[in-house]
């Protein structure tokens, strides 16, 4: 019993003993139970951790060697590239010295070609000389044509005026005024009057219309076709008296050449003569029909209709032929009909 | 009053009538005479003669009209407001052949002096009238009209163009074939003035088929007819590049170089002038001058003549010149820089000058080459007179620069640079020390002239602002030479000399 009043009074203090050691308990528990939690969550942490640590290790080798493999090739690439390039520049470079010598060489040869050059110029100063002097010549020849012509136009003036005063002549007795007796010899003019003849008051003759200067025909590059001079006469010739012709006149009609027509001087089997047979014969060959070409269907009935010769005439025989030969007509007989005029 | 005595009034009348426009023709044919005849109103006397019965009266009143009309503009404009020319265009086409002739030549007379009085004449119909007169037979008639037609077509395009469409050209061309001299003449200076104006006109003149007859009238000998066909030809190849090929297709070439000698000094210079219309248009056609040898028979006409007859020669020169530079070397080689600088040097005409002045910068601009072709010359130096020169004319000043530039652009030269350091004005300095300052350091002879010339010693007289072109190349030059040489010819050393002399301490 003792045991049990002290177990009654323990119990007393039991609950509270009970209730102490449980709370002592319960806060040892959460201790203990905090202190697990965290050493568990520190060892999960820890894990995972590592996880992830090896993870992340795992990743980086295979980006590395990924990233590796990429930039080599990346490499390679460029090197290829770089390559090319250089050999694409050297390339240029010949190409560039091959141009370069080419185009020097077409340009020197072709476009600015100094000898060709130097030989055009001195063919153009070949050129100029020859038509200087050409055209020198041609001055010279002008020259020469003018002076010509004042000087016939000179002589032909003191021809005529020493054909005027032929009266100055000098005669036996009395000295002419260009032959002074005190001269040595006569005057070149006094030589002039005794060649000269004397000028008659006759008219001139017209002139005749074959003696055209040359220059008066502008637009004819020849002279007339037929003689533009008289014919010579013959030398020591007498004029013989009576009212002849004048022998150039007489030759010139003698001896004027032949003139024949064409159909004359066209030969018998001329090849036009043979070419035209031949056409016609063509013709004749090819003709279908004679028929003339009408040119509308009712051509034809405008026609006319021709009566043939029997039908026209009278009717009966034809007399004449026959019954008599001549033509006879009484209205224009003068006399009566047994006459023998008609 | 018998019957005898009535006739014999008319008689009078007629003889007084017959004597007074007699007189008043053979008066007018002196120019005196034209103020008092005026003043005495002889035109509205003269008009009622022109309808007078007795043709004789008529033609010599309508030949009265033309002589004063001919001198005398005021008289011209009077012939037109007293309504003369409708009458006279009637009469064209009914009278006989000498009254035709002399109302050509009113007609002629009146449209001489200005456009308006050429209108009056194309409104009152005149045109077609002449038109049909150039159809006549007569070669006096045609030679009037075609004359009348060459004056009124001579002053403006409209009026030319109212010339063509009243059929003129074709008959025109006809009358250049006919045989007489006069009437060719004629034809060719009307289709001249037809053809000048534009080039319309002048492919209407090409399509009537001109070109080949008067290509071959260049050949004839008459002086005043090539003058005329000539002209012809370069008014028409004057407009365009096709034009002057049609007139060269003609083959005038090598025949018009026969021209540039002939003794006649119009007959040269339209030579030439035709010339320089062709030759100006393109470098094939110069080239097919120059390979014909026209340079040199155009070089041998400047030679030869004086003044203006030079001018269209000179000009082609310069427009074969300025095409290409294997043109302007054959211009040298055919020795053509020698006349032009006679004609610089002796010329008293500004506007030959200034041509001349042109033609040389125009063979000088090439190459190197060529500027020392032309330096050599000496002509360097009186292009810069001529250029300096205050009296003379802005055009020649002006051209006489541009080609001195250009020359000097190019030139290498030396010797011929040297005298015109002297003179130059600063824009053209600047060109001249550029020169120098591209060759001397390349050459050490030149070096050496240039030192004991006096250029150097010029070089350093000349003021320029700093940093201009010209300051750059005083400053090549000047570091082709040693430091002393520089500093001895700069100006104000013997100064420098004499002060250092006085500051210098004497080593005792």
């Amino acid at each position: 019993m003792a045991a049990l009043v002290r177990l009654e009074t323990r119990l007393s203090r039991l609950r509270e003993e009970y209730f102490l050691k449980n709370r002592s308990v319960d806060e040892d528990r959460k201790i203990v139970y905090k202190a697990a939690v965290k050493i568990q969550s520190w060892f999960r942490g820890c894990r995972v951790r590592a996880y992830l640590r090896y993870l992340n290790k795992m990743a980086i080798s295979i980006q590395k060697w990924w990233r590796g493999y990429q930039s080599r090739r990346y490499f390679r690439k460029m090197i290829k590239t770089a390559y090319f390039i250089m050999k694409m520049n050297f390339y240029n470079e010949m190409a560039v010295r091959i141009q370069k010598r080419w185009r020097g060489y077409y340009v020197r040869k072709y476009t600015h070609n100094y000898y060709a050059l130097k030989k055009y110029l001195e063919a153009i100063s070949l050129n100029n000389e020859i038509v200087r002097n050409e055209l020198q010549e041609y001055a010279e020849m002008n020259e020469k044509k003018k002076k010509k012509k004042d000087l016939e136009k000179k002589e032909k003036e003191k021809k005529y005026k020493a054909r005027k005063m032929h009266y100055l002549l000098s005669t036996e007795q009395i000295a002419g005024i260009y032959n002074s007796p005190f001269r040595k010899f006569p005057d070149p003019m006094e030589l002039l009057l005794r060649q000269s003849k004397p000028l008659s008051h006759r008219q001139q003759q017209p002139k005749s219309p074959f003696t055209y200067d040359l220059y008066d025909w502008p637009t004819c590059k020849r002279p007339p076709a037929f003689p533009t001079g008289e014919p010579l006469p013959p030398i020591g010739r007498q004029k013989p008296q009576g009212p002849f012709r004048d022998a150039a006149e007489v030759l010139r009609q003698r001896y004027k050449p032949l003139e024949p027509t064409l159909r004359v001087a066209a030969s018998i089997s001329s090849p036009l003569e043979k070419a035209r047979e031949e056409m016609k014969r063509e013709e004749w060959r090819k003709c279908i029909h004679d028929n003339e070409f009408l040119p509308f269907s009712s051509y034809h009935k405008n026609e006319k209709y021709e009566l043939s010769i029997h039908a026209s005439e009278k009717i009966g025989k034809e007399t004449y032929g026959i019954k008599h030969f001549r033509e006879v007509q009484p209205n224009k007989w003068i006399a009566g009909k047994n006459s023998c005029i008609s | 009053m018998s019957q005898r005595q009535v006739l014999q009034v008319f008689e009078q009348y007629q003889r007084a009538r017959t004597h007074f426009v007699q007189a008043v023709a053979e008066l007018s044919a002196r120019p005196q005479n034209i103020g008092t005849l005026r003043d005495a109103g002889v035109i509205s006397l003269l008009r009622p003669l022109l309808l007078d019965v007795v043709p004789t009266i008529q033609q010599t009143a309508a030949l009265a009209l033309g002589r004063l009309a001919y001198f005398n503009d005021d008289l011209a404009e009077a012939v037109v407001k007293e309504d003369i020319l409708p009458q006279l265009v009637c009469s064209l086409s009914e009278q006989n052949r000498f009254y035709k002739k002399a109302a050509a030549f009113v007609l002629r007379a009146v449209g001489k002096h200005s456009p308006q009085l050429a209108q009056a004449i194309v409104e009152c119909g005149a045109l077609e009238a002449l038109v049909i007169c150039l159809e006549d037979f007569d070669p006096g008639v045609k030679e009037g009209a075609a004359w009348a037609l060459g004056y009124i077509a001579r002053h403006n395009s409209e009026l030319s163009q109212a010339v063509v469409d009243a059929g003129a050209v074709p008959l025109l061309v006809l009358c250049i074939q006919e045989p007489e001299i006069a009437l060719k003449r004629i034809a060719a200076s009307t289709l001249s003035d037809i053809s000048k104006h534009s080039p319309e006109l002048a492919q209407t003149v090409v399509d009537a088929g001109a070109i080949a007859y008067l290509a071959q009238m260049i050949l004839n000998p008459d002086a005043k007819l090539k003058c005329q066909v000539l002209s012809a030809l370069s008014q028409i190849a004057k407009h365009s590049v096709d034009l002057a090929e049609l007139v060269v297709e003609a083959e005038i070439f090598p025949v018009v170089l026969t021209c540039m000698k002939d003794s006649d000094e119009y007959v040269k210079k339209n030579g030439a002038t035709l010339i320089r219309e062709i030759a100006k248009h393109s470098p094939e056609l110069s080239q097919f001058i120059v390979n014909a040898g026209g340079v040199a028979a155009v070089i041998d006409c400047i030679g030869s003549c004086k003044g203006t007859v030079r001018l269209p020669g000179i000009m082609m020169l310069g427009y074969v010149a300025a095409h290409s530079e294997n043109l302007s070397m054959a211009v040298i080689v055919s020795k053509g820089i020698p006349p032009l600088c006679t004609c610089l040097l002796e010329e008293h005409e500004d506007h030959i000058k200034a041509a001349a002045a042109w033609a040389l910068g125009q063979i000088g601009r090439h190459t190197p080459e060529h500027a020392r072709a032309v330096a050599e010359t000496n002509v360097l130096g009186t292009l810069l007179s001529m250029y300096m020169d205050i009296r003379s004319s802005e055009d020649l000043q002006l051209k006489a620069k541009r080609a001195l530039k250009n020359i000097l652009q190019k030139c290498t030269y030396l010797p011929a640079l040297e005298p015109l350091l002297h003179d130059a004005p600063p824009n053209i300095m600047k060109h001249i020390v550029g020169q120098f300052s591209k060759v001397l350091p390349h050459d050490s002879k030149a070096r050496r002239l240039f030192v004991t010339s006096g250029g150097l010693k010029k070089v350093q007289e000349i003021k320029a602002e700093p940093g201009s072109l010209l300051q750059e190349y005083i400053n090549t030059i000047n570091n082709c030479y040693p430091e002393e040489v520089v500093r001895y010819y700069s100006p104000g050393y013997s100064e420098m000399l004499l002060e250092r002399v006085e500051n210098y301490q004497p080593v005792l």
